[in-house]
């Protein structure tokens, strides 16, 4: 039971990683912009296609893996430019009708340039195999490195945002918006680097994420709900939030789906648990955003802003 | 155009003669959105095709085909289906894709005087009380493939198996259809949310179980996401087989990961029968890949919408119904006929995964397990 406990919460921390990627720059643009994107989880549909189309042409994992991230740094450049940059004095319910349009729009356009058939993306040979962990349990070597890869950029964007100039704008910038534009800054060019880095975090987790399972049109609307969770628990504009919650998140989700039906099988026969487990392990996620919420209204470690 | 087509009609209606003129109007009804577009795509094409091989007439009369996207929603499907019938004038509708559309098309197309022709779902409750003398399924009862599987494992003696589906009706369908056919022990079963891609908890879940087989029923994107996990979970010293997972459909994303994989199936692109070898040939010619069993269905339904037609025409009702009943049409699956609920009795076979000649992945007949096979539900069926 241990050997399995062990290897779900490595499940649930490749899961938490991936979540911290693509929740990573929505929290940014949601907490400094006060912009809300529903489009987000299409950024991250757009890494993987573009890694499956790069994969195609190149048959290169690594190089493919590199060209994603200029690509979707451009895709979201060129969004920020064309759509987003019109939306950022509008109501909140303005943002969320037009970014759920872009949806719409850009699910459409990736079916008709690639087809609604799912797509795959080989494995790099190094990484495919599995190491042994316990008895006959073994564990991917690519989720191991997608958990490093993930601690990683977790580690490198704690840097860039506690320790650099362009970092304390942006906490500057999650904290008090008008004080900073009003200090000198050109708050436009920051919230565009904001944006174009968010994308290509989305991207960059859709194209790593791509061997793991399959590419199709519908894996950014999946993942965007989660991703709200996690920045609403983490609290608004936080990484570090994002971060904590992403792991809490994926490790909650990943466990209450495995051992809720075992631990409900000692309070009631086994089939009622089996068919409570079933409903219940889906909601645990939001359960644990409703308590969260009720304890620290601002998340884990969002600050009450007065607006 | 309302009122011309009526007057049309009027005219047409005394002067019967003229009536070999007027089109046969067919409606497709599938899934052409969402993630599970492909399964309708390709039963488009398979209707398309066979338009094109009976050189643009059905039953030696001039077609109008009509394709339509039903969204995978049922609110959207009853409503289009409504429209096909009343405003389009379809004679048949062709559709549709899941199993929970049919019940919410199945009263506007028999209602509004068309005849509803499946090319894939074929729910329990349609094969047995709810059968219609206006519905015909091409394809083959829901519970039939899950049988399949089951009957391959007792014959093999798998002691054991652990069963994995989605949580919803046709999930949960699946289970019981192969549960009733099992002789061995479950060793477990786990459903998950529909839509899940990551399996790991659950393929830790297995591993940790260490059962003889498994069976799974994860259709579109969820299949493929299945197949390619066993692997790097190191599971691939435990069978997995599967009903409505590995398929053309799913293998171009799957590829080399299912390899091997067994399936149940009423049909393979290899599988020995008249016309077959032309019609994968000329599908992946103008399409561009293998056909699937939906393709393949949605071929064989209007082939046989053509044969009754040709033998009865459309304004006999009772005529035109007992010449879809008597199935006289070269099916690609060869042998096939209707049982007295408008459900096929055909052979079955055990399928595997494989990359043909030409590098295309594709399943490939291994087996027959079941010949002239009718579904369980035939009895509850008051027709006769």
């Amino acid at each position: 039971m241990f050997n399995l406990f062990l290897l779900q919460l490595l499940n649930g921390a490749q899961f938490g990683v991936l979540l911290f990627l693509v929740a990573a720059g929505l929290t940014l643009v949601f907490g400094i912009m006060d912009f809300i994107n529903l489009a987000h989880g299409v950024l991250y549909m757009v890494g993987g296609y573009v890694m499956a189309m790069m994969m195609g042409t190149t048959g290169n994992f690594w190089l493919s893996l590199a060209l994603v991230l200029p690509v979707t740094l451009a895709v979201g450049l060129v969004l920020e430019l064309l759509v987003f940059r019109r939306l950022y004095d509008r109501s909140h319910l303005d943002q969320v009708l037009a970014t759920f349009g872009l949806v719409l729009v850009l699910s459409e356009l990736v079916r008709i340039l690639w087809g609604s058939a799912p797509l795959s993306v080989a494995m790099p040979e190094i990484l495919s195999g599995s190491v042994p962990l316990a008895g006959p349990m073994r564990y991917p070597v690519y989720r191991l490195a997608v958990i490093g890869v993930g601690l990683g950029v977790a580690l490198s964007l704690w840097f860039v945002i506690a320790r650099t100039r362009v970092g304390m704008l942006l906490r500057a910038g999650a904290a008090n918006r008008s004080m900073v534009s009003a200090l000198g800054t050109d708050i436009n060019r920051l919230f565009m680097l904001v944006f174009a880095a968010g994308a290509m975090l989305a991207g960059f987790a859709g194209a790593i994420v791509s061997p793991i399972l399959s590419v199709d049109p519908g894996m950014g609307d999946s993942i965007l709900i989660l991703t709200f969770v996690v920045i609403v628990i983490g609290g608004v504009g936080s990484v570090k939030g994002a971060f904590c919650a992403a792991l809490l998140v994926g490790i909650v989700d990943t466990l209450g789906r495995m051992f809720g039906p075992i631990l409900l099988k000692s309070l009631m026969d086994p089939a009622a648990a089996a068919q409570a487990g079933r409903t219940i392990a889906p909601m645990l996620v939001y359960i644990l955003m409703a308590a969260v919420l009720f304890w620290r209204p601002a998340g884990l470690f969002g600050r009450a802003v007065a607006r | 155009m309302r009122l011309v087509a009526l007057s049309t009609a009027l005219t047409l209606s005394l002067a019967s003669t003229a009536l070999a003129d007027d089109p046969v109007r067919i409606g497709v009804l599938v899934t052409l959105s969402g993630p599970p577009a492909v399964l309708g795509e390709h039963a488009r094409d398979g209707v398309l095709l066979a338009e094109k091989a009976l050189g643009g007439k059905v039953g030696g009369r001039e077609v109008e085909i009509i394709v339509v996207d039903d969204e995978g929603k049922p609110d959207v499907a009853a409503q289009k289906a409504r429209e096909l019938v009343e405003s389009d004038g379809a004679d048949f509708v062709i559709g549709p894709t899941f199993s929970n559309i049919m019940t919410a098309i199945a009263a506007p197309v028999t209602q509004g005087g068309a005849i509803l022709v499946s090319p894939n779902a074929g729910p329990s409750n349609f094969a047995g009380k709810d059968c219609n003398p206006d519905i015909f399924v091409a394809s083959y009862q829901n519970d039939q493939m899950p049988q399949v599987l089951a009957e391959h494992m007792n014959r093999q003696g798998i002691a054991n198996v652990y069963l994995l589906a989605p949580n919803y009706q046709a999930g949960q369908d699946s289970l019981n259809g192969f549960k009733a056919a099992y002789k061995g022990e479950v060793a477990g079963e786990l459903f998950v949310p529909l839509g899940q891609l990551d399996f790991s908890a659950e393929l830790a879940q297995i591993a940790a179980t260490q059962p003889a087989a498994v069976y799974a029923f994860m259709p579109g994107g969820m299949g493929v996401n299945l197949v390619k996990q066993w692997g790097q979970a190191g599971l691939s010293s435990i069978p997995l087989m599967s009903a409505f997972t590995v398929d053309e459909t799913t293998l171009p994303a799957e590829q080399d990961a299912a390899l091997d994989m067994l399936t149940g199936s009423n049909w393979a692109p290899d599988l020995d029968t008249p016309g077959n070898a032309e019609f994968v040939a000329s599908f992946r010619q103008d399409y561009g890949r293998v056909p699937s069993i939906y393709a393949m269905a949605a071929y064989d339904a209007l082939m046989l919408i053509d044969s009754a037609v040709k033998a009865a025409g459309t304004e006999d009702r009772d005529a035109l119904r007992a010449a879809l009943k008597a199935a006289d049409f070269p099916s690609l699956r060869g042998e096939f006929a209707f049982s007295t609920n408008n459900f096929p009795v055909q052979d079955f076979y055990l399928t595997k995964a494989i990359k043909d000649d030409e590098g295309n992945y594709r399943t490939s007949v291994v087996e027959k397990v079941f010949t002239a096979a009718a579904d369980s539900y035939v009895g509850e069926c008051p027709m006769k």
